[in-house]
């Protein structure tokens, strides 16, 4: 039978920033990806560096899963940058306010620049 | 709508997924008809978020229950109608306020209504005697008119 397509993810580290890389939609259906791979990275990480690169789907459910997790660094006081999000979601992304709380780029080199600022 | 109309009807199951099913036909059909690829992605978004709703709301996720698709098609209009058998929308259709987001003091989700307005020319809920639906539409003469601003 049919299933939603898994998101994947796996985290690099570039000194005290960690690079969560997803794979996959974005959807209801991905918390423990999203969230549970930011619960799971080290005590020591100062920035988190979202990549979007190899994500070709996101909907509401799943930019709701990206705002918790941006909620969650912000009371741990660690920066979230973003990059490799299509132009038509980085519109997304600012119609919902969410670059209030983190910045969005083109690369991973100009998001984890951001994170060290 | 104007002019002769063309009419495609799918039949989607209440299971999450199956959403994209009618978004890509969507694209594929506004693509037909000449939309430039940021409109065709903003009506994709919609016509997920719809069927999205549908499927979760308004078919409250029965898989005995489908959701009806229809995209009608003119030489200016693609219209999108998103049919389930809820009892439609009663809330008010407003702006996700990220501050009240970030602080816990508005659900996380809950956008999907907003996106839908805010990525279509028209968009409306209505309430039928058994069901409703969601109507979506994108006129080309818009398009045109956004590609010169």
């Amino acid at each position: 039978m049919t299933q939603p397509t898994q998101t994947k993810a796996k985290v690099d580290r570039n000194g005290a920033v960690a690079i969560v890389r997803l794979e996959g939609d974005i959807t209801s259906a991905s918390r423990d990806a999203v969230l549970g791979t930011y619960e799971s990275l080290a005590a020591d990480v100062r920035g988190v560096a979202l990549d979007f690169v190899k994500v070709p789907y996101l909907n509401s459910s799943g930019i709701a899963l990206v705002i918790q997790l941006v909620m969650e660094a912000n009371k741990a006081a660690r920066k979230v940058a973003v990059f490799g999000l299509t132009p038509h979601f980085q519109k997304v992304f600012t119609m919902v306010g969410l670059t209030k709380y983190t910045s969005l780029h083109p690369g991973e080199a100009g998001a984890v620049g951001a994170l060290r600022a | 709508m104007t002019g002769t109309q063309i009419t495609t009807e799918l039949r989607l199951p209440s299971r999450l997924g199956f959403e994209k099913v009618a978004m890509n036909t969507a694209a594929s059909v506004a693509q037909l008809m000449g939309f430039s690829e940021d409109r065709v992605n903003d009506l994709k978004t919609a016509v997920s978020e719809a069927c999205i709703n549908a499927i979760e709301h308004g078919n409250q996720l029965d898989e005995a229950l489908t959701v009806l698709v229809i995209l009608a098609m003119d030489d200016n209009t693609l219209e999108v109608k998103v049919v389930d058998r809820g009892s439609g929308v009663r809330k008010t259709i407003m702006a996700p306020d990220i501050d009240r987001k970030m602080h816990g003091d508005e659900e996380a989700r809950g956008m999907g209504m907003f996106l839908i307005q805010a990525l279509v020319d028209e968009a409306e809920w209505v309430k039928k005697r058994v069901g409703s639906y969601a109507r979506l539409a994108i006129h080309l003469d818009r398009d045109k008119v956004q590609d010169q601003d």
